[in-house]
Protein backbone atom coordinates (compact mmCIF):
# COMPACT_ATOMS: atom_id res chain seq x y z
CA UNK A 1 0.00 0.00 0.00
CA UNK A 2 1.74 3.29 -1.20
CA UNK A 3 1.45 6.41 0.45
CA UNK A 4 0.62 9.48 -0.90
CA UNK A 5 2.40 12.52 0.91
CA UNK A 6 -1.13 14.04 1.83
CA UNK A 7 -1.88 11.09 4.23
CA UNK A 8 1.62 11.28 5.65
CA UNK A 9 1.04 15.08 6.40
CA UNK A 10 -2.41 13.54 7.87
CA UNK A 11 -0.97 10.88 9.99
CA UNK A 12 1.56 13.67 11.36
CA UNK A 13 -0.61 15.75 12.50
CA UNK A 14 -2.67 13.24 14.29
CA UNK A 15 0.53 12.12 16.01
CA UNK A 16 1.53 15.67 16.82
CA UNK A 17 4.84 15.75 14.79
CA UNK A 18 5.82 18.78 12.89
CA UNK A 19 7.98 16.83 10.25
CA UNK A 20 10.62 18.70 7.99
CA UNK A 21 9.87 18.33 4.21
CA UNK A 22 12.79 16.09 4.12
CA UNK A 23 11.51 13.88 6.78
CA UNK A 24 7.84 13.90 5.02
CA UNK A 25 9.34 12.83 1.97
CA UNK A 26 11.31 10.25 3.42
CA UNK A 27 8.60 8.63 5.30
CA UNK A 28 6.54 8.42 2.32
CA UNK A 29 8.69 5.97 0.74
CA UNK A 30 10.32 4.41 3.72
CA UNK A 31 6.06 3.78 5.34
CA UNK A 32 5.11 2.27 2.19
CA UNK A 33 7.91 -0.27 2.15
CA UNK A 34 6.99 -1.32 5.49
CA UNK A 35 3.35 -1.66 5.22
CA UNK A 36 3.41 -3.20 1.33
CA UNK A 37 5.84 -5.77 3.83
CA UNK A 38 3.27 -6.24 7.07
CA UNK A 39 0.51 -6.57 4.07
CA UNK A 40 1.73 -10.32 3.88
CA UNK A 41 -0.70 -11.17 6.55
CA UNK A 42 -3.28 -10.06 3.98
CA UNK A 43 -2.83 -13.79 2.50
CA UNK A 44 -3.98 -15.19 5.94
CA UNK A 45 -7.16 -16.22 6.02
CA UNK A 46 -8.24 -15.26 9.62
CA UNK A 47 -12.21 -15.28 9.24
CA UNK A 48 -12.91 -16.31 13.11
CA UNK A 49 -10.11 -16.33 14.49
CA UNK A 50 -10.46 -13.89 17.82
CA UNK A 51 -7.86 -11.05 18.16
CA UNK A 52 -5.25 -11.10 21.34
CA UNK A 53 -4.70 -8.35 23.04
CA UNK A 54 -2.85 -9.51 25.78
CA UNK A 55 -1.04 -12.63 25.95
CA UNK A 56 -1.10 -13.49 29.23
CA UNK A 57 -4.85 -13.71 30.54
CA UNK A 58 -5.00 -10.96 33.53
CA UNK A 59 -7.31 -10.76 36.42
CA UNK A 60 -7.79 -6.45 37.83
CA UNK A 61 -5.46 -5.38 40.41
CA UNK A 62 -7.90 -3.78 42.63
CA UNK A 63 -7.45 -2.53 46.63
CA UNK A 64 -9.54 -0.94 49.17
CA UNK A 65 -10.97 2.49 47.99
CA UNK A 66 -8.46 4.16 51.09
CA UNK A 67 -6.98 7.73 50.06
CA UNK A 68 -3.49 7.56 50.42
CA UNK A 69 -0.08 9.86 49.82
CA UNK A 70 0.63 10.49 46.35
CA UNK A 71 4.29 12.19 44.81
CA UNK A 72 4.99 15.44 46.47
CA UNK A 73 3.86 17.91 44.31
CA UNK A 74 6.76 20.02 44.89
CA UNK A 75 9.03 17.14 43.35
CA UNK A 76 7.20 16.85 40.76
CA UNK A 77 6.93 20.56 39.27
CA UNK A 78 10.75 20.31 40.05
CA UNK A 79 10.75 18.17 36.71
CA UNK A 80 8.73 20.41 34.87
CA UNK A 81 9.96 22.98 32.04
CA UNK A 82 7.94 25.44 33.17
CA UNK A 83 6.17 25.80 36.68
CA UNK A 84 4.19 28.55 38.27
CA UNK A 85 2.11 28.66 41.45
CA UNK A 86 2.20 24.78 42.04
CA UNK A 87 0.75 24.56 38.15
CA UNK A 88 2.60 23.34 34.97
CA UNK A 89 3.23 26.34 33.12
CA UNK A 90 2.16 25.85 28.81
CA UNK A 91 1.45 28.15 26.14
CA UNK A 92 -1.55 29.68 25.09
CA UNK A 93 -4.22 26.91 25.28
CA UNK A 94 -6.90 28.50 22.56
CA UNK A 95 -5.62 28.81 19.14
CA UNK A 96 -7.59 31.00 16.73
CA UNK B 1 40.85 -8.41 38.74
CA UNK B 2 37.88 -8.26 40.69
CA UNK B 3 35.55 -6.82 37.78
CA UNK B 4 35.93 -10.40 36.05
CA UNK B 5 34.59 -12.24 39.19
CA UNK B 6 30.84 -13.24 38.92
CA UNK B 7 28.49 -12.05 40.77
CA UNK B 8 27.91 -15.35 43.10
CA UNK B 9 31.79 -15.17 43.81
CA UNK B 10 31.42 -11.00 44.57
CA UNK B 11 28.77 -11.81 46.92
CA UNK B 12 30.51 -14.70 48.48
CA UNK B 13 33.38 -12.45 49.37
CA UNK B 14 31.63 -9.96 50.55
CA UNK B 15 29.68 -11.80 52.95
CA UNK B 16 32.83 -13.48 54.26
CA UNK B 17 34.93 -10.06 54.48
CA UNK B 18 37.20 -11.02 52.16
CA UNK B 19 36.28 -8.18 49.76
CA UNK B 20 34.72 -4.71 50.67
CA UNK B 21 31.83 -3.49 48.99
CA UNK B 22 34.23 -0.10 47.88
CA UNK B 23 37.30 -2.05 46.61
CA UNK B 24 34.38 -4.08 44.59
CA UNK B 25 33.10 -1.38 43.45
CA UNK B 26 36.08 1.11 42.76
CA UNK B 27 37.71 -1.99 40.82
CA UNK B 28 34.52 -1.72 38.29
CA UNK B 29 34.80 1.80 38.31
CA UNK B 30 38.04 1.27 37.28
CA UNK B 31 37.58 -1.11 34.51
CA UNK B 32 34.60 1.14 33.15
CA UNK B 33 36.92 4.32 33.15
CA UNK B 34 39.65 2.45 31.08
CA UNK B 35 37.15 0.58 28.48
CA UNK B 36 33.95 2.38 28.32
CA UNK B 37 35.44 5.29 26.21
CA UNK B 38 35.98 2.66 23.59
CA UNK B 39 32.97 0.39 24.07
CA UNK B 40 30.02 3.04 25.17
CA UNK B 41 28.14 0.81 27.02
CA UNK B 42 27.10 3.41 29.50
CA UNK B 43 25.35 6.66 29.30
CA UNK B 44 25.79 7.67 33.12
CA UNK B 45 27.91 6.25 35.29
CA UNK B 46 26.77 6.81 39.00
CA UNK B 47 30.00 7.16 41.16
CA UNK B 48 29.28 8.49 43.67
CA UNK B 49 25.62 6.96 44.13
CA UNK B 50 27.48 3.34 44.17
CA UNK B 51 30.26 4.24 46.36
CA UNK B 52 27.68 5.85 48.95
CA UNK B 53 25.92 2.57 49.06
CA UNK B 54 28.73 0.89 49.11
CA UNK B 55 30.29 2.53 51.94
CA UNK B 56 26.86 1.78 54.00
CA UNK B 57 26.57 -2.12 53.10
CA UNK B 58 30.12 -2.34 54.38
CA UNK B 59 29.17 -0.43 57.52
CA UNK B 60 26.20 -2.79 58.29
CA UNK B 61 28.67 -5.78 57.49
CA UNK B 62 31.22 -4.42 60.42
CA UNK B 63 28.43 -3.73 62.69
CA UNK B 64 27.44 -7.46 62.46
CA UNK B 65 24.70 -7.37 60.34
CA UNK B 66 24.01 -10.65 58.92
CA UNK B 67 20.63 -9.73 57.00
CA UNK B 68 21.98 -9.31 53.42
CA UNK B 69 20.18 -10.34 50.22
CA UNK B 70 21.68 -12.84 47.52
CA UNK B 71 23.00 -9.74 45.44
CA UNK B 72 24.78 -7.89 48.20
CA UNK B 73 27.79 -6.53 47.18
CA UNK B 74 27.60 -6.83 43.60
CA UNK B 75 27.47 -4.08 40.55
CA UNK B 76 24.51 -3.96 38.76
CA UNK B 77 24.17 -1.68 35.62
CA UNK B 78 20.62 -1.09 34.38
CA UNK B 79 18.86 -0.23 31.28
CA UNK B 80 18.05 3.60 30.64
CA UNK B 81 14.88 2.99 30.59
CA UNK B 82 14.27 1.85 33.86
CA UNK B 83 13.43 4.46 36.46
CA UNK B 84 16.37 5.10 38.92
CA UNK B 85 15.55 7.90 41.82
CA UNK B 86 18.04 10.26 41.55
CA UNK B 87 19.68 9.33 38.85
CA UNK B 88 18.99 10.95 35.33
CA UNK B 89 16.74 8.17 33.27
CA UNK B 90 16.78 9.71 29.72
CA UNK B 91 15.27 6.09 26.96
CA UNK B 92 19.04 7.41 25.09
CA UNK B 93 16.94 10.42 23.71
CA UNK B 94 16.98 14.05 23.67
CA UNK B 95 13.58 14.27 24.50
CA UNK B 96 14.15 13.09 28.25
CA UNK B 97 18.03 14.52 28.63
CA UNK B 98 18.21 15.71 32.24
CA UNK B 99 15.16 13.89 33.53
CA UNK B 100 15.70 12.48 37.32
CA UNK B 101 13.11 10.51 38.38
CA UNK B 102 11.58 11.29 41.42
CA UNK B 103 10.63 7.19 41.95
CA UNK B 104 12.20 3.67 41.61
CA UNK B 105 10.95 1.20 39.19
CA UNK B 106 9.78 -2.04 41.25
CA UNK B 107 13.03 -3.97 39.74
CA UNK B 108 15.63 -1.22 40.92
CA UNK B 109 13.95 -1.46 44.75
CA UNK B 110 14.10 -5.17 44.97
CA UNK B 111 17.77 -4.56 43.64
CA UNK B 112 18.33 -1.87 46.24
CA UNK B 113 16.65 -4.40 48.87
CA UNK B 114 19.47 -7.89 47.60
CA UNK B 115 21.94 -5.05 48.10
CA UNK B 116 22.97 -4.77 44.89
CA UNK B 117 25.42 -1.43 44.23
CA UNK B 118 23.57 0.08 41.13
CA UNK B 119 26.59 1.04 39.14
CA UNK B 120 24.82 3.03 36.34
CA UNK B 121 22.49 3.51 33.15
CA UNK B 122 23.29 1.75 30.03
CA UNK B 123 22.94 3.09 26.81
CA UNK B 124 20.02 1.65 24.66
CA UNK B 125 17.94 2.23 20.90
CA UNK B 126 16.22 5.58 21.70
CA UNK B 127 12.99 4.13 23.60
CA UNK B 128 14.00 0.94 23.15
CA UNK B 129 13.31 1.14 19.40
CA UNK B 130 16.16 -0.41 17.33
CA UNK B 131 18.27 -3.27 16.70
CA UNK B 132 21.71 -1.88 16.60
CA UNK B 133 21.85 0.34 19.68
CA UNK B 134 22.77 2.64 16.71
CA UNK B 135 19.38 4.76 17.40
CA UNK B 136 20.50 6.49 20.94
CA UNK B 137 20.78 10.08 20.93
CA UNK B 138 24.03 9.58 22.87
CA UNK B 139 26.08 7.81 20.69
CA UNK B 140 26.72 4.01 19.41
CA UNK B 141 27.94 0.93 21.79
CA UNK B 142 30.25 -1.22 20.30
CA UNK B 143 30.62 -4.61 20.46
CA UNK B 144 33.18 -5.40 22.10
CA UNK B 145 34.49 -8.44 20.26
CA UNK B 146 34.62 -6.37 17.15
CA UNK B 147 34.46 -2.99 17.82
CA UNK B 148 33.50 -1.83 14.49
CA UNK B 149 30.66 -3.96 14.43
CA UNK B 150 27.00 -3.48 16.66
CA UNK B 151 26.53 -5.30 19.58
CA UNK B 152 22.92 -5.70 18.92
CA UNK B 153 20.46 -3.91 20.56
CA UNK B 154 17.89 -2.23 21.88
CA UNK B 155 19.42 -3.59 25.28
CA UNK B 156 23.02 -2.64 23.37
CA UNK B 157 25.07 -0.87 26.49
CA UNK B 158 23.66 -3.59 29.02
CA UNK B 159 24.83 -6.70 26.75
CA UNK B 160 28.20 -4.80 26.24
CA UNK B 161 28.46 -3.77 29.89
CA UNK B 162 28.92 -7.57 30.84
CA UNK B 163 30.67 -8.81 27.73
CA UNK B 164 33.24 -6.46 28.38
CA UNK B 165 33.59 -7.54 31.77
CA UNK B 166 32.46 -3.90 33.45
CA UNK B 167 29.87 -5.53 35.41
CA UNK B 168 29.09 -8.87 35.84
CA UNK B 169 25.23 -8.43 36.05
CA UNK B 170 23.19 -5.67 33.92
CA UNK B 171 19.32 -5.31 33.60
CA UNK B 172 17.58 -5.07 29.84
CA UNK B 173 14.10 -4.81 28.78
CA UNK B 174 12.83 -6.99 25.62
CA UNK B 175 10.06 -6.43 23.47
CA UNK B 176 10.50 -7.89 20.25
CA UNK B 177 14.42 -9.76 21.30
CA UNK B 178 16.03 -6.63 22.91
CA UNK B 179 17.43 -8.75 25.71
CA UNK B 180 18.49 -11.89 23.56
CA UNK B 181 19.06 -10.60 20.07
CA UNK B 182 22.13 -8.22 21.84
CA UNK B 183 23.15 -11.20 24.46
CA UNK B 184 24.01 -13.35 21.26
CA UNK B 185 25.86 -11.12 19.74
CA UNK B 186 28.12 -10.04 22.22
CA UNK B 187 28.52 -13.44 23.24
CA UNK B 188 26.55 -13.11 27.12
CA UNK B 189 23.16 -14.82 28.63
CA UNK B 190 20.01 -12.97 28.46
CA UNK B 191 16.92 -13.96 29.85
CA UNK B 192 13.44 -12.51 28.89
CA UNK B 193 11.22 -13.86 31.25
CA UNK B 194 7.05 -14.72 30.98
CA UNK B 195 5.42 -11.81 30.68
CA UNK B 196 3.79 -10.49 33.85
CA UNK B 197 6.54 -12.21 36.17
CA UNK B 198 8.46 -9.23 36.42
CA UNK B 199 6.74 -5.48 37.22
CA UNK B 200 7.12 -3.14 34.49
CA UNK B 201 6.25 -0.35 37.25
CA UNK B 202 8.67 2.31 36.60
CA UNK B 203 9.67 0.83 32.75
CA UNK B 204 9.02 3.69 30.82
CA UNK B 205 6.68 1.49 28.18
CA UNK B 206 7.10 0.89 24.62
CA UNK B 207 4.44 -1.66 23.92
CA UNK B 208 2.96 -2.92 27.12
CA UNK B 209 1.40 -6.13 26.02
CA UNK B 210 5.32 -7.04 25.05
CA UNK B 211 8.15 -5.09 27.25
CA UNK B 212 9.40 -7.35 30.13
CA UNK B 213 12.57 -6.56 32.10
CA UNK B 214 15.12 -9.19 32.68
CA UNK B 215 18.62 -9.79 33.32
CA UNK B 216 22.27 -10.18 31.16
CA UNK B 217 25.34 -12.33 32.64
CA UNK B 218 28.19 -14.31 31.79
CA UNK B 219 26.31 -17.47 33.24
CA UNK B 220 22.99 -19.16 34.04
CA UNK B 221 23.59 -18.76 37.86
CA UNK B 222 24.35 -15.74 37.79
CA UNK B 223 21.02 -14.73 35.59
CA UNK B 224 19.01 -17.34 37.70
CA UNK B 225 19.94 -14.83 40.91
CA UNK B 226 19.17 -11.34 39.34
CA UNK B 227 16.05 -12.90 38.04
CA UNK B 228 14.92 -14.58 41.29
CA UNK B 229 15.45 -11.07 42.48
CA UNK B 230 13.81 -8.80 40.43
CA UNK B 231 10.61 -11.26 39.68
CA UNK B 232 7.72 -11.57 41.63
CA UNK B 233 4.15 -9.76 42.99
CA UNK B 234 3.64 -6.22 42.37
CA UNK B 235 0.26 -4.06 43.12
CA UNK B 236 1.45 -1.50 40.85
CA UNK B 237 1.23 -3.03 37.55
CA UNK B 238 -1.83 -4.50 36.83
CA UNK B 239 -0.08 -6.86 34.33
CA UNK B 240 1.54 -8.50 36.97
CA UNK B 241 0.82 -12.00 37.19
CA UNK B 242 1.26 -11.83 40.88
CA UNK B 243 3.31 -14.76 41.45
CA UNK B 244 6.98 -15.80 42.74
CA UNK B 245 9.10 -17.92 40.47
CA UNK B 246 10.08 -21.25 42.25
CA UNK B 247 13.56 -21.79 43.68
CA UNK B 248 16.12 -22.15 40.93
CA UNK B 249 18.35 -25.20 41.74
CA UNK B 250 21.48 -26.27 39.94
CA UNK B 251 23.29 -29.21 41.66
CA UNK B 252 24.68 -32.55 40.84
CA UNK B 253 24.89 -34.00 37.30
CA UNK B 254 23.32 -32.35 34.31
CA UNK B 255 21.24 -34.49 32.55
CA UNK B 256 18.15 -33.98 30.01
CA UNK B 257 16.94 -37.39 30.26
CA UNK B 258 13.25 -37.43 29.69
CA UNK B 259 13.44 -33.90 28.29
CA UNK B 260 11.30 -33.12 25.16
CA UNK B 261 12.81 -30.80 22.97
CA UNK B 262 11.76 -29.26 19.42
CA UNK B 263 13.37 -27.70 16.15
CA UNK B 264 11.03 -25.48 14.42
CA UNK B 265 12.09 -25.59 11.04
CA UNK B 266 10.49 -21.76 10.33
CA UNK B 267 13.54 -20.65 12.29
CA UNK B 268 16.59 -22.33 10.13
CA UNK B 269 15.11 -20.82 6.95
CA UNK B 270 16.89 -19.11 3.81
CA UNK B 271 17.95 -15.72 5.99
CA UNK B 272 20.45 -17.91 8.46
CA UNK B 273 24.35 -17.71 7.82
CA UNK B 274 26.22 -21.15 7.73
CA UNK B 275 27.90 -20.35 10.02
CA UNK B 276 25.20 -19.76 12.77
CA UNK B 277 23.57 -23.03 11.62
CA UNK B 278 26.60 -24.64 12.03
CA UNK B 279 26.91 -23.67 15.79
CA UNK B 280 23.15 -23.88 16.78
CA UNK B 281 23.13 -27.47 15.21
CA UNK B 282 26.32 -28.70 16.80
CA UNK B 283 24.20 -27.69 20.72
CA UNK B 284 21.56 -29.47 19.16
CA UNK B 285 23.54 -32.32 19.46
CA UNK B 286 25.02 -31.63 22.78
CA UNK B 287 21.59 -31.18 24.32
CA UNK B 288 21.03 -34.48 22.77
CA UNK B 289 23.86 -35.99 24.37
CA UNK B 290 22.54 -35.08 27.43
CA UNK B 291 19.67 -37.30 27.40
CA UNK B 292 16.97 -34.76 25.45
CA UNK B 293 14.80 -36.11 22.68
CA UNK B 294 15.00 -33.89 20.10
CA UNK B 295 12.22 -33.87 17.32
CA UNK B 296 11.97 -31.49 14.36
CA UNK B 297 8.65 -29.15 14.44
CA UNK B 298 6.67 -26.76 12.32
CA UNK B 299 5.51 -23.04 13.41
CA UNK B 300 3.60 -22.01 10.77
CA UNK B 301 2.61 -18.84 11.27
CA UNK B 302 6.63 -17.72 12.42
CA UNK B 303 6.78 -15.83 8.75
CA UNK B 304 3.79 -13.51 9.96
CA UNK B 305 4.69 -12.79 13.31
CA UNK B 306 7.10 -10.34 12.37
CA UNK B 307 4.32 -8.40 10.29
CA UNK B 308 1.77 -8.69 12.90
CA UNK B 309 4.82 -7.34 15.41
CA UNK B 310 5.60 -4.47 13.08
CA UNK B 311 1.71 -3.21 13.91
CA UNK B 312 1.12 -4.14 17.13
CA UNK B 313 4.65 -2.66 18.71
CA UNK B 314 4.38 0.35 16.92
CA UNK B 315 0.64 0.68 17.58
CA UNK B 316 0.74 0.45 21.74
CA UNK B 317 4.27 2.83 21.10
CA UNK B 318 2.29 5.64 20.18
CA UNK B 319 -0.07 5.70 22.47
CA UNK B 320 2.48 5.29 25.40
CA UNK B 321 4.51 7.77 23.61
CA UNK B 322 1.78 10.90 23.58
CA UNK B 323 2.71 11.58 27.17
CA UNK B 324 6.40 13.13 25.81
CA UNK B 325 4.31 16.52 24.89
CA UNK B 326 6.69 19.13 27.29
CA UNK B 327 4.42 19.69 29.87
CA UNK B 328 5.11 18.15 32.74
CA UNK B 329 8.73 16.49 32.16
CA UNK B 330 11.91 16.21 29.83
CA UNK B 331 12.35 18.22 26.65
CA UNK B 332 10.42 21.22 25.67
CA UNK B 333 11.03 23.51 21.85
CA UNK B 334 11.60 27.05 22.97
CA UNK B 335 9.23 30.03 21.46
CA UNK B 336 6.46 27.95 20.58
CA UNK B 337 3.36 30.32 20.72
CA UNK B 338 0.74 27.76 21.41
CA UNK B 339 0.23 24.71 22.56
CA UNK B 340 -0.30 22.71 19.75
CA UNK B 341 3.12 24.08 18.01
CA UNK B 342 4.46 23.54 21.23
CA UNK B 343 3.31 19.76 20.85
CA UNK B 344 4.71 19.54 17.35
CA UNK B 345 7.73 20.96 17.75
CA UNK B 346 8.82 19.58 20.92
CA UNK B 347 8.11 15.98 19.61
CA UNK B 348 9.83 16.73 16.50
CA UNK B 349 12.81 18.14 18.03
CA UNK B 350 12.94 15.93 20.81
CA UNK B 351 12.75 12.20 19.12
CA UNK B 352 14.92 10.83 16.72
CA UNK B 353 13.94 9.21 13.06
CA UNK B 354 13.34 5.50 13.98
CA UNK B 355 11.00 6.84 17.22
CA UNK B 356 9.15 9.40 14.89
CA UNK B 357 8.62 6.29 12.26
CA UNK B 358 7.02 3.86 14.85
CA UNK B 359 5.19 6.46 15.98
CA UNK B 360 3.94 7.77 12.45
CA UNK B 361 3.31 3.43 11.38
CA UNK B 362 1.43 2.92 15.10
CA UNK B 363 -0.57 6.24 14.36
CA UNK B 364 -1.48 4.99 10.23
CA UNK B 365 -2.33 1.43 11.72
CA UNK B 366 -4.80 2.94 14.62
CA UNK B 367 -6.23 5.64 12.44
CA UNK B 368 -9.99 5.82 11.40
CA UNK B 369 -10.37 3.43 8.53
CA UNK B 370 -7.36 1.43 9.10
CA UNK B 371 -7.91 0.01 12.34
CA UNK B 372 -9.45 -3.62 11.22
CA UNK B 373 -7.24 -3.79 8.25
CA UNK B 374 -4.03 -3.39 10.15
CA UNK B 375 -4.30 -3.49 13.60
CA UNK B 376 -7.22 -6.16 14.56
CA UNK B 377 -5.51 -8.25 11.75
CA UNK B 378 -2.31 -8.03 13.50
CA UNK B 379 -4.07 -9.07 16.75
CA UNK B 380 -5.82 -12.23 14.75
CA UNK B 381 -2.67 -13.43 13.67
CA UNK B 382 -1.08 -13.19 16.82
CA UNK B 383 -3.91 -15.69 18.20
CA UNK B 384 -2.54 -18.00 15.66
CA UNK B 385 0.97 -17.78 16.63
CA UNK B 386 0.51 -18.02 19.99
CA UNK B 387 -2.30 -21.72 18.86
CA UNK B 388 1.19 -22.80 17.16
CA UNK B 389 3.14 -22.92 20.40
CA UNK B 390 0.26 -24.20 22.32
CA UNK B 391 0.12 -26.85 19.71
CA UNK B 392 4.35 -27.25 19.89
CA UNK B 393 4.02 -27.31 24.03
CA UNK B 394 1.33 -30.04 23.80
CA UNK B 395 4.77 -32.18 22.52
CA UNK B 396 7.91 -30.52 23.86
CA UNK B 397 8.74 -28.94 27.07
CA UNK B 398 11.02 -26.61 24.90
CA UNK B 399 11.90 -25.02 21.80
CA UNK B 400 15.25 -24.55 20.52
CA UNK B 401 16.80 -22.20 17.53
CA UNK B 402 19.09 -19.72 16.59
CA UNK B 403 18.77 -16.19 18.81
CA UNK B 404 19.53 -14.29 15.54
CA UNK B 405 20.08 -15.58 12.22
CA UNK B 406 23.20 -13.47 11.82
CA UNK B 407 26.46 -12.80 13.43
CA UNK B 408 26.66 -8.95 14.60
CA UNK B 409 26.69 -6.34 11.52
CA UNK B 410 28.62 -3.45 10.78
CA UNK B 411 28.11 -0.33 12.71
CA UNK B 412 26.24 1.65 9.81
CA UNK B 413 25.25 -1.22 7.46
CA UNK B 414 21.41 -1.29 8.27
CA UNK B 415 20.58 2.38 9.32
CA UNK B 416 19.31 3.11 6.45
CA UNK B 417 17.00 0.22 5.87
CA UNK B 418 14.93 0.24 8.51
CA UNK B 419 13.09 -3.32 6.91
CA UNK B 420 16.38 -4.62 7.22
CA UNK B 421 16.68 -4.40 10.61
CA UNK B 422 13.36 -5.10 11.37
CA UNK B 423 14.23 -9.07 9.73
CA UNK B 424 17.11 -9.52 12.21
CA UNK B 425 14.24 -9.99 14.79
CA UNK B 426 12.90 -12.96 13.54
CA UNK B 427 13.57 -15.31 15.79
CA UNK B 428 12.78 -13.80 19.04
CA UNK B 429 9.46 -11.66 18.19
CA UNK B 430 6.92 -14.64 18.05
CA UNK B 431 8.34 -14.91 21.73
CA UNK B 432 6.86 -11.47 22.79
CA UNK B 433 3.46 -11.84 20.74
CA UNK B 434 2.73 -15.20 23.14
CA UNK B 435 4.48 -14.07 26.70
CA UNK B 436 6.47 -16.79 26.88
CA UNK B 437 10.08 -17.10 28.48
CA UNK B 438 12.97 -17.55 26.48
CA UNK B 439 16.95 -17.17 27.13
CA UNK B 440 19.54 -16.73 24.88
CA UNK B 441 22.90 -18.94 25.65
CA UNK B 442 26.14 -18.72 23.60
CA UNK B 443 26.81 -21.39 21.72
CA UNK B 444 30.26 -20.67 19.79
CA UNK B 445 32.15 -18.20 17.21
CA UNK B 446 31.69 -18.13 13.81
CA UNK B 447 34.11 -16.22 12.03
CA UNK B 448 35.46 -14.80 15.31
CA UNK B 449 32.09 -13.20 16.39
CA UNK B 450 29.36 -14.91 19.09
CA UNK B 451 26.56 -16.74 18.40
CA UNK B 452 23.39 -17.44 20.54
CA UNK B 453 21.19 -20.46 21.29
CA UNK B 454 17.66 -19.52 21.78
CA UNK B 455 15.89 -21.97 24.14
CA UNK B 456 11.82 -20.73 24.99
CA UNK B 457 9.39 -22.84 27.23
CA UNK B 458 5.98 -22.33 28.53
CA UNK B 459 4.29 -19.78 30.49
CA UNK B 460 5.76 -19.83 34.07
CA UNK B 461 8.05 -22.28 32.76
CA UNK B 462 11.20 -19.86 33.15
CA UNK B 463 12.61 -22.20 36.30
CA UNK B 464 12.96 -24.91 33.66
CA UNK B 465 14.38 -22.96 31.31
CA UNK B 466 17.33 -21.60 33.13
CA UNK B 467 17.89 -25.17 34.45
CA UNK B 468 18.09 -26.69 30.78
CA UNK B 469 20.40 -23.91 30.16
CA UNK B 470 22.44 -24.77 32.97
CA UNK B 471 22.95 -28.02 31.78
CA UNK B 472 23.98 -26.44 28.11
CA UNK B 473 26.73 -24.42 30.18
CA UNK B 474 27.85 -27.70 32.19
CA UNK B 475 29.09 -29.76 29.08
CA UNK B 476 30.23 -26.59 27.27
CA UNK B 477 32.91 -23.77 27.63
CA UNK B 478 31.48 -20.95 25.12
CA UNK B 479 30.31 -18.70 28.00
CA UNK B 480 33.62 -18.54 28.93
CA UNK B 481 35.22 -16.63 26.39
CA UNK B 482 35.99 -13.27 26.94
CA UNK B 483 36.84 -10.17 24.68
CA UNK B 484 39.91 -8.53 24.33
CA UNK B 485 38.91 -5.01 24.62
CA UNK B 486 41.74 -3.36 25.51
CA UNK B 487 43.07 -4.57 22.15
CA UNK B 488 41.59 -1.74 19.70
CA UNK B 489 39.31 -4.05 17.52
CA UNK B 490 41.19 -7.28 18.77
CA UNK B 491 39.71 -10.28 19.13
CA UNK B 492 40.59 -13.32 21.61
CA UNK B 493 38.96 -16.68 21.79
Amino acid sequence: MALTLKEVEHVARLARLSLSEEEKAAFTVQLSRILEHVESMNRLDVTGVPPTYHAVSLENVLRADKPQASLDRQTVLEQAPEAEAGCFRVPKITEG
Amino acid sequence: MTHKLSAARLNRLFLAGELSAVEITESVLSRIASVDPVVGAFIKVAAEHALDRARKLDARRKAGDREFGPLAGVPVAVKDNICTCGIETTCASRILKGYVPPYDATVVERLRASGAIIIGKTNMDEFAMGSSGETSAFGVTRNPWDLERIPGGSSSGSAAAVAAEEVPLSLGSDTGGSIRQPAALTGVVGLKPTYGYVSRYGLVAFASSLDQIGPFGHDVEDVARLFEVIAGPDRRDATNAGRTPPEVKFGGEPSLKGVRLGVPREYFGSGIEAGVRARVEEAIKQLEELGASVEECSLPSTEHALSAYYIIAPAEASANLARFDGVRYGYRAAGASGLLEMYGRTRAEGFGPEVKRRIMIGTYALSSGYYDAYYKKAQQVRTLVIRDFERAFGRFDALVTPTVPTTAWRLGEKLDDPLSMYLADICTIPVNLAGLPAISVPCGFADGLPVGLQLIGQHFADTQLLQLAWAYQKVTKHHEARPDVDLKGGRQQ
